[in-house]
């Protein structure tokens, strides 16, 4: 049975009637892998922020079918149906001393989409994307086929659906490998940078931390452009706690919880409250800066404390735009886009650098390159869409892409230029299993993929 | 008493509120006993609350409108639980089902004959343990007044309501406690593309809260505020008036 709903991805724009229908656990589907429809997209949880989880013919929401279905201590692998969310993991597995080996900026992802998204964290530069540590995944196909693709079986297939967003089947069940922690606290040291290039002198100096991650601000100007708080982690050890931690060192103090009660009002984010709170953080991060411990969930994931927190924008939602350059021409290009930013003086206080270690190239859609990634919000309006598509050309000059899980407007022309030829292989996979028709969404429509 | 070695029996387990009802009492370290007529399905789900709660499931077969089986399957459980819930239920489509003997007699018998006996077996062997036990049964706020939308399927439940009242009378004396359930809307598979009113719907895991909660509280019957008052006035409407809504 389905339903009418108006849906959007976590951005709130663009939003489209669709008709859902919950994913079912097993298959093969009644009707086939579309319920009957023309064609059928899978949605996780809404994480992803434009519109690759909306096609109007029908979506299915694969947040009901998430049981855990096995675990081995002795690999850490974990079996999971689609919809079950990192939240889920992490609060059932990090207790008993275990970790995702790649957690992305939200918990609040289903291991469905994280995978659809091959996601990163902020590990990426060591330990690559989600999809590095996904033993297998079972994926009805648009024959109505489950079949089960791991590096040796269906290899092609699973390549392409790390990363794919949905587009070569529905993504069942899944094994991914948890990785052993010995405490749930993050020992941290802040940095503050002054500019870009003290910021990526930190980042290639930090090749074996664990985990590394900036604050950009954004709207900084001139020589100041790049200023940076930058963070760096790893999985503290016990011994390094104070006593009371120590006791326990997988429990976590409980964290308060706030909510965005509503849409935040137009005048509330402009240039000068943007401009004035990211100076003010900058300041407060240079006071902070040293080393500290943290507990993971603040560590990892500080917005996820906000519910609703994408209703800061506004009414009218907003756009990410992530990218990612090449290591060659990465300091130019952010040069480039920081100016084009603070000029057009739109921008957020949410801006992140990153820098990621080689890419998978054997997964063609799978977003990280060897370079640096860098990802700001911007409140949806007429000027920000032109600013953006002034960044995708310094992007696509750079040899740079975007990504498919934030983006919501990129041209087909931006999307193929920084995909290139492996675009034309995963289009082909398509159309041989026969996806091209049966999967789709709102994106894969507006970019032919 | 320590919780947990108890158990919980969930009878029409694959249903999303007996789901939900039994990860709750999952988390509060009780072992699970999953029934149902589809046990590869409750395989998974007993999986998962292993998995998630470190606590013992198994899953049995059973079919509600086997009544002769009942007092085999109750032999054949590891264990006697010291918990009973009941979600069996058919919501059918009445239109359909009234012009059909066989249908008339499925909505009525997996609402009422089948949950009503297994109940009843279950209640003796529950009486007789001298432990403090439960028995939850979920009925249905269309059990309060018959509408033409779905009275067939209403009158069942209702009878099922009666049915777990005068158990709990029979029973009142003994440690073993009979909680009825009435559920208004909770978003699940039965109600899937059926356009329900936000205010007054509810999930299962928060429904499921609010059963456990219930029985915890000892409960005799667990039925929204909300939906009690709505219910209240509907239920007060002089027949002729009610006849002429459209509720
Ligand atoms: N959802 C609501 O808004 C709502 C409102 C009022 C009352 N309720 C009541 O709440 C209970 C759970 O409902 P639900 O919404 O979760 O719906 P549901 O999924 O349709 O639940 C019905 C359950 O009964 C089982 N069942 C049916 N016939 C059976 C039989 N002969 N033997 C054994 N099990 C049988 C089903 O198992 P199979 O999977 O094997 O068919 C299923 O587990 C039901 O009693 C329902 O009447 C629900």
């Amino acid at each position: 049975m389905t339903s009418q709903a108006t849906l959007s991805g976590w951005g709130r724009w663009p939003r489209r009637t669709c008709r859902t229908a919950p994913l079912l656990a097993e298959a093969p589907f009644p009707g086939g892998p579309t319920l009957g429809a023309a064609s059928a997209i899978t949605r996780g949880n809404g994480r992803s922020y434009g519109d690759p989880a909306l096609n109007p013919d029908m979506t299915l929401t694969g947040t009901r079918a998430n049981r855990m279905l096995s675990f081995d201590p002795g690999t850490g692998d974990l079996v999971t149906e689609a919809g079950v969310l990192m939240s889920e993991i992490l609060d059932i597995f990090a207790p008993r001393g275990w970790f995702p080996q790649v957690v992305p900026g939200t918990k609040f992802g289903s291991v469905g989409g994280m995978i659809g998204s091959d996601v990163h964290g902020k590990n990426h530069h060591c330990a690559g994307s989600f999809g590095d540590h996904v033993n297998w995944i079972d994926l009805l196909c648009a024959d109505g086929e489950l079949r089960r693709c791991s590096s040796e079986e269906n290899a092609e297939l699973y390549n392409a659906t790390c990363g794919g967003m949905g587009l070569t089947g529905h993504i069942l069940a899944a094994s991914v490998r948890l990785r052993r922690i010995a405490s749930a606290w993050i020992a941290q040291e802040t940095i503050p940078v002054p500019d870009l290039d003290t910021a990526m002198g930190v980042f290639e100096a930090n090749h074996d931390t664990t985990y590394s991650v900036a604050w950009i601000d954004c709207l900084a100007r001139g020589d100041s452009r790049g200023r940076s708080l930058i963070y760096l982690g790893d999985h503290a050890d016990p011994e390094a706690l104070d006593r009371e931690k120590r006791a326990d060192p997988f429990k976590l103090p409980a964290r308060r919880k706030l909510a965005m009660p509503l849409d935040a009002p137009s005048w509330a984010l402009n240039a000068l409250t943007l401009r004035a709170f990211n100076q003010a953080y900058y300041k407060a991060g240079c006071r902070k800066a040293g080393h500290g411990v943290v507990d993971y969930d603040s560590y990892f994931f500080p917005l996820d404390s906000i519910a609703n927190w994408n209703r800061l924008y506004g009414a009218p939602g907003f756009a990410q735009y992530q990218c990612a350059l090449p290591l060659a021409t990465a300091r130019d290009a952010l040069l480039d886009l920081l100016e084009a930013i603070s000029e057009a003086r739109l921008g957020s206080f949410l801006a992140v650098l990153k820098r990621m270690g080689p890419g998978a190239p054997e997964r063609p859609l799978s977003f990280p390159i060897e370079g640096y990634t860098l990802a700001l919000d911007f409140p949806l309006s007429s000027r920000a869409l032109t600013l953006l598509d002034c960044l995708d050309e310094i992007t696509v000059a750079a040899g740079g892409r975007l990504y498919l899980a934030k983006d919501s407007r990129m041209t087909q022309r931006t999307f193929e230029a920084g995909y290139g030829p492996a675009l034309d292989q995963f289009r082909a996979l398509r159309a041989e299993t026969g996806a091209t028709d049966v999967f789709q969404s709102v994106q894969s429509r507006r970019l032919a993929i | 008493m320590s919780a947990q070695k108890k158990s919980v029996l969930v009878l029409g387990a694959r249903s999303d509120i007996a789901r939900a009802i039994a990860a709750e009492f999952a988390r509060k370290g009780y072992n699970i006993m999953l029934a149902g007529r589809d046990t590869g399905w409750l395989d998974r789900d007993a999986s998962d609350m292993s998995l998630r709660f470190q606590i013992e499931t198994t899953v049995h077969k059973f079919d509600a409108l086997d009544l002769d089986g009942h007092e085999a399957f109750f032999d054949a459980l590891p264990t006697v639980p010291s918990i009973v819930v009941c979600a069996v239920g058919l919501l059918g489509d009445q239109e359909a089902d009234v012009q059909d003997p066989a249908a008339v007699r499925r909505i009525i018998d997996t609402n009422f004959t089948g949950p009503a006996h297994a109940l009843e077996v279950a209640a003796r062997r529950l009486a007789a343990t001298e432990d403090d036990t439960a028995i939850v049964g979920i009925g249905s706020v269309a059990g309060d007044r018959g509408r033409a939308k779905n009275y067939l399927y209403g009158a069942a439940k209702a009878g099922f309501g009666e049915y777990l009242s005068g158990m709990r009378q029979k029973y009142v004396q003994s440690r073993l406690h009979v909680m009825t359930v009435k559920p208004g809307f909770v978003a699940t598979a039965m109600t899937e593309g059926m356009d329900l009113p936000g205010p007054l719907t509810s999930t299962p895991e928060k429904f499921a809260k609010n059963v456990v909660r219930a029985l915890d509280k000892r409960r005799m019957v667990y039925y929204d505020l909300r939906w009690r008052v709505l219910m209240g006035v509907i239920t007060h409407l002089p027949e002729r008036i009610f006849v002429r809504t459209k509720f």
